[in-house]
């Protein structure tokens, strides 16, 4: 396929055709085959079972990553996830392309129509709420970690039925890192660690959600402040930040529902694409970290399906209306169509499907794996994985 | 208020020549509906400092509009006329506000999942309207400088402008790039028109002849530095409202930040570090950013983009400080940039008139690697043979 050959055609042959190209790219690397490979593990009973799920914040093209060129920008998804993996290829987003929202959508399971730029929370029912609401699971046991200040309260909606006290816990690392250096005069050496938001760059919300505060994460992930600062003056990026806490959780409360959304990905958005390139190699390399992390912790292993999707693409080279990687605003249909892999017990492995599925797909599917009725969404549940 | 309710008066604000033409087309105007005519007074409201292919694009638009018989007409609109909007959007001033009224529909069309049907109205429209491709003096020219301050790549270059013309791996040169301003020059010489060849500079500028549109990242250090500060001082405000502060930088004019001289020229840099993303900070982005504004404004036959090493990532308001401390560059990060500026720079090209006789030069400052694309040139071809950038540059202007 050339992008070129794009121009003038409907966004669902587009959709199909990136489709196409993905699965035809994965089968000449990997093998992948279109019919399903045996089962890896038998099923793990639904109580017992873990989902973590990653989400890419700022979407990667396939010309950086499933396509010939951008194959040397992501080794891990490739060579040692893929093979373990069963692959959709065509995950539109509907609505609207900001990283906030966007990843509210996929929460909810409803495309939410707030402003991206408002420190609100999602309209509808997270899938947080249904967790704990209908499985009675305690706090501890469903946590977000989340890169941008925004991302505030994306751990419960404003649902009447749900709402406060049901959801998530957000860590919001950078806050807990600002906070701590607040504390010590040597701020400097971790700045590069605090940049907030790649969309919007001065955009800096107002923080009235329930995340958690320095002191509590001393208490809850037993790690000292100090002991936090120090490790971090050792990391390159803020997603590099978010993975450490979300480590940190693992080890010591292992929630069954974990959330992590990255976002270096999303410097792209100041046009330099040689960042926007180690932000993809960056995320590649800690989403191997954390499938890594997973097996080699008995609370995980062998119970653990992992969900890595990027919130939605970016706008294409050939899209007038835009300005190539640099932004997603043009809603095309790359722009649109994005990715999802899916690894863990009793998923396919080396699997590629095509049929089209949506964002909103995600909660309905993990309702079905956990056992909890995500009734306000407006996806479906994902058959192959669900 | 709506369309129909559109007088002379209603543009009483509007600068001479903007005043003049929305005056002369109010019965058009009146007749347009709400969701198309702020996005065309938006066009209008700064016709005074638009360039002459602009100018000459939106007086075709009301040329065609105005032509139109009233089915046709109906036909035209229908699809703009079809979106839903609320009655806020009635409300704000759209006549003298025509941005922020865009910015306001923009929300509320992917709000309401109206973007797809919009994006498809305003293709359909632009097309429709769109005069036959005029004959140009001459074929385009559109030269890339990648590379300044880079020893090496450390991939491949131009992997995505190479299928496209003949991969140069033993350029010859000395003084390579006073070789290119001058056939700059001398297209300029041949072809005078206003803001009709430009060069582009990611650093300082190096002296060009008359004729040439110049514009650099270092020349705009006074101005960069006065919308830091504006844009430091929003950073470290207890509460930052994004919208208000979009409008902020959108209202600020070139006498205001030191600019003088060509108006039409002050206007497009000032937009350049209010519209664009991330210009304000890293020169590679400014450079590609500007090519392609300057591309699609001012459609010029011959551009000479020379990209320069962009500062290294740091935090925001680091960034924001970079006059008062000297830039850490990242020539290789720069180098990576550039190259994808480079091919941007192409396709812009490409979306212009004359498409199928334009020419294109990329080539690594002061090494011996280039990519030149023409219609004489096979594509997708390799040349370890020696050649001069002169001879090249020659054949290509």
């Amino acid at each position: 396929m050339r992008l070129a050959d794009l121009q003038g055609r409907a966004a669902h042959e587009i959709s199909q055709a990136i489709s196409l190209s993905r699965r035809n790219f994965l089968r000449t690397v990997t093998g992948a085959a279109c019919l399903g490979a045996p089962v890896l593990n038998a099923m793990v009973a639904a109580k017992n079972r873990k989902a973590v799920i990653v989400t890419f914040g700022g979407g990667a093209r396939d010309e950086e990553t499933f396509m010939p060129d951008g194959q040397e920008n992501i080794p891990h998804l490739l060579h040692e996830l893929m093979p373990q993996a069963t692959f959709f290829t065509n995950v539109v987003n509907k609505g609207i392309l900001g990283h906030y929202v966007a990843t509210a959508s996929i929460v909810t399971g409803v495309y939410e129509t707030f402003n991206n730029f408002a420190a609100v929370s999602p309209n509808n029912p997270t899938v947080f709420e249904y967790f704990r609401k209908d499985l009675k699971r305690p706090a501890t046991d469903a946590w977000v970690v989340a890169p941008s200040n925004g991302f505030a309260r994306i751990g419960e909606s404003g649902h009447k039925l749900y709402g406060p006290g049901l959801g998530a816990g957000v860590i919001l690392p950078k806050r807990l890192l600002s906070a701590a250096l607040s504390a010590n005069s040597d701020g400097a050496q971790y700045q590069h660690l605090l940049r907030d938001n790649y969309e919007t760059p001065l955009y800096a919300p107002s923080l009235t959600g329930r995340q958690i505060e320095l002191e509590q994460m001393a208490q809850v992930l037993k790690l000292s402040v100090d002991d936090f600062a120090t490790h971090a003056r050792s990391l390159v990026s803020p997603d590099e930040l978010s993975v450490y806490i979300a480590k940190q959780l693992m080890r010591q409360l292992s929630p069954s529902l974990l959330w992590v959304t990255l976002h270096d990905i999303d410097i792209a958005h100041s046009g330099a694409f040689s960042l926007y390139l180690d932000g993809i190699k960056r995320s590649d390399r800690l989403c191997a970290e954390l499938w890594q992390t997973i097996q080699k912790d008995p609370e995980y292993a062998n119970r653990t399906t992992m969900f890595i999707l990027p919130d939605f693409g970016r706008d294409s080279d050939i899209e007038s209306g835009g300005n190539g990687f640099q932004h997603h605003r043009t809603g095309d249909a790359l722009s649109r169509t994005t990715w999802m892999m899916v690894l863990g017990p009793g998923v396919k492995q080396n699997t590629v499907i095509d049929r089209p599925t949506e964002s909103t797909d995600l909660i309905p599917t993990l309702g079905a794996y956990f056992g909890f009725d995500a009734r306000m969404s407006t996806g479906k549940p994902i058959a192959e994985v669900a | 208020m709506l369309p129909k309710d559109l007088t002379p008066a209603s543009f009483a604000a509007y600068p001479p020549e903007a005043r003049q033409l929305a005056t002369k087309q109010i019965a058009l105007l009146q007749r347009l509906p709400l969701v198309f005519v702020p996005l065309l007074l938006r066009e209008l409201i700064v016709y005074d400092w638009k360039f002459p292919s602009e100018r000459a694009d939106l007086d075709r638009q009301f040329s065609w509009l105005s032509n139109l018989s009233p089915a046709a007409f109906e036909t035209a609109m229908s699809d703009f006329t079809r979106l839903k909007t609320t009655p806020a959007l009635e409300l704000t001033d759209w006549v003298n506000n025509p941005g922020i009224f865009s910015e306001q529909l923009s929300a509320q069309l992917w709000a309401t999942h109206q973007i797809d049907s919009f994006r498809k109205a305003a293709v359909d429209y632009v097309e429709k309207s769109s005069a036959p491709p005029e004959t140009l003096p001459t074929h385009r020219l559109g030269i890339a400088v990648i590379g300044q301050g880079s020893d090496t790549s450390a991939g491949p270059l131009f992997r995505k402008l190479r299928p496209h013309g003949v991969h140069f791996t033993q350029v010859k040169s000395t003084a390579g790039l006073q070789q290119l301003l001058a056939a700059v020059a001398s297209r300029a010489k041949a072809h005078p028109a206003p803001y009709a060849h430009w060069y582009i500079d990611g650093g300082a500028a190096l002296t060009t002849s008359g004729g040439v549109t110049q514009v650099s990242y270092n020349a705009l250090s006074p101005l960069r530095n006065t919308l830091q500060t504006r844009m430091q001082k929003a950073y470290e405000a207890p509460v930052f409202d994004p919208e208000a502060f979009r409008t902020m930088l959108a209202q600020i004019k070139p006498e205001e930040t030191g600019l003088a001289g060509d108006s039409v020229l002050n206007r497009f840099q000032l937009s350049l570090l209010t519209e664009g993303s991330g210009t304000q900070v890293f020169a590679t982005t400014f450079v590609q950013w500007a090519a392609r504004e300057a591309l699609r404004r001012a459609q010029p036959l011959t551009l000479l983009t020379r990209f320069a090493p962009r500062q290294r990532e740091k935090q925001m308001n680091e960034l924001l400080a970079e006059r008062q401390r000297k830039p850490d560059l990242d020539p290789q990060g720069s180098l990576i940039d550039a190259d994808m500026g480079a091919y941007y720079n192409w396709i812009n090209q490409q979306r212009l008139p004359g498409d199928k006789e334009s020419a294109f030069l990329a080539w690594f400052e002061d090494h011996n690697e280039a990519v030149a694309i023409a219609p004489a040139l096979e594509r997708g071809k390799r040349s370890d043979s020696p050649i001069d950038l002169a001879h090249l540059i020659e054949q290509l202007a």
